[in-house]
């Protein structure tokens, strides 16, 4: 467990504000406690001060695992967010979409959104911008970025990608190994 | 994806008209409309079985009312003829004829004493024509039982407790005639004494019935009864005597079939449940418990060792119910995860998908039983956002019993896959710390997996072997140890436990819980304000396992039991065999799968109550704990020199043992057989000469080597090491050490004592042994 860099932290910032915007300062000025980043082997771990004094007792190569995974450190030194970091971006994020119950499998699958499977979107939706996607009973199954603006969607054909899959629920079952 | 035909049968057909379909019902009308006069009314069932009485009563009454007229006539016509006998006798010329004005005088108290004549000859008919009909009965069933002979005789059957038992009913039968009849004489002689004259007056009405007739009535009806109960124990009888036949040599040589097999593990059952009337003559108990359990061990292939240890943990008739419901899985059931969504939501959420659920029980407000599903229930959307677990009952307890509370710091030891960690998690609501542990790498991944899914953010997963923990952090609030174990509970999950456990299993198990218990003591903080609990928890139901292991830690740390807080659940054994547990372990709780449908399962909550260690004890628990690991230092020996290097933290702490240094000076020169032996295995072969040159660095590589196949090594090295930490095999004097030997070896089996003279001079071996070390199997994975 060790500070990220200066560079990742950036990096680390910079990909979350793709999603939950100026929310970030909230991931870090919490009232329940001092939270902070913490990298190991790539990964980068959400956690609280408290519990990472106690997860530094434990020995770095017995240490599996502390707090939330937020993502890894690719080989080309990108950030990319995991699956695992939905429980701390879906509540903040302001851009969403919904889906519609005949997609949600697919999306769940790893496909990306289309047209005739959005239930609904979130007005004033940029395009590029990081989403996150909701069932419509606003179960959070995962994130993506947007393919084209609310503007865009309303004259797309059924068919049309909406929203670019990044990382859906199913990837719990589907890559269960790989997520820290 | 894609449409939701429903194809399968579950889809519901719609039942009843529907709601917007208001029908008119059918009319009502009045009783006295719908009656119609001229056809008559079918009886009912009942109304039938009194007509049948009542014309039986009838018939019985003009039979009655015959006798007596015929009795009557005999009277007259005897006194007629007396009387003219006595007339000749005194005038001889007087012709009277029957009642005149001239004979009333002594005429009317003749006739009644003739009429009481009547009445006792009538009585005693009656009597005798009782005696008759039971005379009858008991012929009846003389010839049954004669026929029953016949049968018995034909079928080869023990016929000497038939006879008596007949001889018996006969006699009772008897008994009640004579005593019936004397009554019946006396209740006919007063009703004849009172209703005389009235029956002089009326003799052919009279509907109602007479008292005496009543009483015959009765009295038959009795007799009745008790043949057809005679009748019906003599069946009995006879179909328990089926049971009896022990099956010869060839026939358990040859077994026919599966029912066959069936059918005579049902029959032995009931004669053991009853064994001292139904045994067959000349068999012992044991001989009927040994077919028993090869029958058992056939019908559902289990391997014997184990059928006999559950023979002895259960009563016959249990023990079927036991295996029986090994046999069906338990039904599916899912824990909702309190961190994300309500139990209320969740399951309206899975019946909309087309979940059939329902609640657990009242015990618990999270889990739902889940008896069909149209979808998989652990790929559904609301599984993968983190609502529920898929997650047995029985998991459920050992946590409700921990009762952790919000802002502790607890440990859960063997925590994969995470089932019961996240619970702890879920009730504290994400505050405190959570440690989950697990000695096997892969199995982690699914608790980070499920700790990721169901939002647990207070978690630290790490990989030790539960061991080693106390080095590690210690002074949690509370611990829970759900120990491997055998899975003698949950063999409806994994058959393979039936054929593959043996004695050697089941002690490599509870040596290595027992560690892992003690560890886990060692890791509370019995100063803590809100906690100092630990709970022990398996998947057995085996009482070596459990209660015996639980009675060790009791003996060896500052922990008593207390209450587990589960209302259901059986009292833990405190006599097994030749043990005697502490009492206390009467608060521990067992849950088997016949009786509360979920796995079986042991729950025992300890408290602490002082971090310090009580001195060790030597006991029988130890001794046969020591044979068991006697096994494991014959296999794998040298894993305790190297041990002793490679856990550095250990030596530390047990500053004793350092006076075991002494003997690191020959050390390194085991250490490099050891190398070279188990070269074979991977690890980097060393030159001797840098060993004997530097140990300081030599330490130092064993350790990097040591790290290499630490998952290989340090389980079962540390299985050793921690026992022996309070033995301090280095420092214990030579004459503790043979004072031990001698009271070991008085109260010892002989394998165990072959055992203990190897184990004993416990430092010699390790060279010696290590080489059976490649032969070590990995047992201990998880």
């Amino acid at each position: 467990m060790k500070v990220l860099s200066e560079e990742r932290t950036r990096l680390l910032f910079e990909k979350l504000t793709k999603y939950i915007g100026a929310n970030v300062k909230l991931l870090i000025d919490r009232p329940d406690g001092i939270y902070c980043f913490r990298e190991k082997k790539d990964r980068v771990y959400y956690i609280s001060e408290r519990l990472l004094q106690l997860a530094q007792t434990v020995k770095p190569e017995n240490l599996v695992s502390a707090g939330t995974c937020f993502g890894k450190f690719t080989k080309t030194n990108k950030f990319r967010l995991h699956i695992t970091a939905l429980t701390y971006i879906a509540p903040y994020a302001p851009f969403k979409i919904w889906l519609k119950p005949s997609a949600e499998q697919q999306f769940l699958y790893g496909h990306h959104v289309i047209k005739s499977g959005l239930g609904r979107i979130t007005e004033n939706t940029p395009k590029h911008q990081g989403v996150v996607i909701h069932t419509m009973s606003d179960i959070p199954i995962g994130f993506g970025v947007a393919a084209r603006t609310t503007a865009e969607c309303r004259q797309a054909d059924p068919l049309a990608t909406i929203a670019f899959h990044q990382a859906d629920i199913g990837e719990y079952i589907r890559s269960e190994d790989t997520l820290t | 994806m894609g449409r939701k035909a429903k194809f399968d049968e579950t889809k519901k057909v719609k039942k009843g008209p529907g709601r917007k379909a208001r029908k008119q019902h059918d009319p009502v009308f009045k009783k006295s409309l719908t009656q119609n006069d001229d056809e008559s009314k079918k009886l009912s069932h009942r109304q039938k079985q009194r007509a049948a009485r009542r014309i039986k009563k009838k018939t019985n009454l003009s039979e009655k009312r015959k006798l007596l007229k015929q009795a009557k006539d005999n009277v007259a016509k005897s006194t007629e003829v007396k009387l003219q006998e006595e007339i000749n006798e005194d005038s001889g010329n007087e012709e009277t004829k029957g009642f005149t004005d001239d004979n009333k005088e002594w005429l009317k108290p003749k006739k009644k004493g003739n009429t009481q004549n009547g009445n006792k000859t009538e009585s005693d008919d009656d009597s005798t024509e009782d005696d008759n009909e039971l005379g009858d009965a008991s012929d009846d069933e003389q010839d049954n039982s004669d026929e029953d002979q016949d049968n018995a005789s034909i079928e080869k059957y023990k016929i000497g407790t038939l006879d008596d038992l007949f001889e018996d009913s006969d006699k009772e039968n008897a008994d009640q005639s004579s005593e019936s009849e004397s009554e019946s004489k006396n209740s006919k002689n007063e009703s004849y004494n009172s209703d005389s004259d009235e029956e002089q007056t009326d003799e052919d009405e009279n509907d109602d019935m007479l008292p005496i007739e009543k009483a015959n009535i009765k009295l038959k009806k009795k007799q009745k009864l008790d043949k057809k109960l005679a009748d019906e124990e003599m069946q009995l009888n006879i179909a328990k005597q089926d049971v009896f036949a022990f099956p010869d040599e060839e026939t358990l040589q040859n077994p026919t079939s599966l029912q066959d097999v069936h059918q005579r593990i049902k029959d032995v059952v009931t004669v053991l449940s009853d064994f001292s009337r139904l045994k067959e003559e000349g068999k012992s108990r044991c001989e009927y418990t040994d077919l028993l359990l090869k029958d058992l061990c056939m019908y559902y292939s289990y391997n014997e060792f184990l059928m006999e240890v559950l023979m002895q943990i259960f009563p016959v008739q249990e023990l079927v119910e036991f295996l029986e419901s090994s046999e069906v899985s338990r039904p599916v059931t899912i824990r909702t995860n309190s961190l994300k969504t309500r139990r209320r939501d969740l399951a309206q959420a899975l019946i909309n998908r087309g979940v059939n659920l329902d609640p657990v029980g009242k015990w618990s407000k999270v889990g739902l039983v889940i008896y069909s599903s149209t979808v998989p229930i652990g790929a559904t959307p609301e599984y993968l956002a983190g609502h529920y677990i898929l997650q047995g009952a029985s998991s459920f307890l050992p946590v409700m019993a921990l009762a952790p509370q919000e802002n502790e710091r607890i440990l859960d030891m063997c925590a994969a896959p995470g089932g019961k960690a996240s619970h702890i998690a879920a009730i504290m609501k994400n505050t405190g710390a959570l440690f989950a542990n697990d000695a096997n790498k892969e199995r982690t991944k699914a608790i980070v997996g499920n700790f990721h899914r169901l939002g647990v953010v207070n978690a630290v997963i790490c990989n030790y072997d539960g061991r080693q923990f106390p080095d590690v952090i210690k002074g949690f609030d509370r611990v829970l140890l759900d120990a491997p174990c055998t899975g003698t509970g949950v063999i409806a999950k994994d058959p393979s436990v039936k054929t593959t456990k043996d004695q050697k299993d089941i002690q490599r198990c509870f040596n290595l819980q027992r560690q892992l218990l003690l560890a886990a003591i060692d890791c509370c903080n019995a100063k803590s304000s809100t906690g100092g609990y630990i709970v022990y928890s398996t998947c057995s139901i085996l009482p070596e396992e459990n209660e015996w292991v639980v009675n060790y830690a009791l003996k060896r740390r500052n922990v008593k039991l207390v209450p587990t807080g589960l209302d259901f659940g059986t009292e833990g054994f405190v006599k097994y065999r030749h043990h005697r547990f502490h009492p206390s372990l009467k608060q521990t709780r067992r849950f088997y799968p016949h009786t509360h449908n979920m796995d079986g399962f042991f729950v025992a909550k300890l408290k602490k109550f002082s971090n310090a260690i009580p001195e060790s004890v030597k006991d029988e628990d130890d001794v046969e704990c020591d044979n068991g690991n006697t096994e494991h230092l014959k296999e794998n020996g040298d894993l305790e020199t190297k041990s002793d290097v490679s856990s550095p933290e250990l030596k530390v702490k047990l500053p004793t043992k350092r006076s075991a240094d002494t003997q690191d000076v020959p050390l390194p020169k085991k250490k490099n057989k050891t190398k070279q032996n188990s070269g074979s295995l991977g690890a980097v072969s060393s030159s001797p000469n840098n060993v004997k040159s530097t140990t300081g660095t030599n330490k130092k590589k064993r350790k990097n080597k040591k790290k290499k196949n630490v998952v290989e090594t340090s389980n079962s090295t540390q299985n050793h090491n921690l026992n022996e930490s309070d033995n301090k095999k280095g420092t214990v004097p030579k004459k503790k050490k043979n004072k031990i030997k001698k009271d070991l070896s008085s109260s010892m089996p002989e394998e165990v004592k072959k055992a203990e003279t190897v184990r004993l001079p416990s430092a010699v071996p390790k060279a010696k042994v290590t080489k059976s070390r490649k032969k070590y199997p990995r047992w201990y994975e998880s």
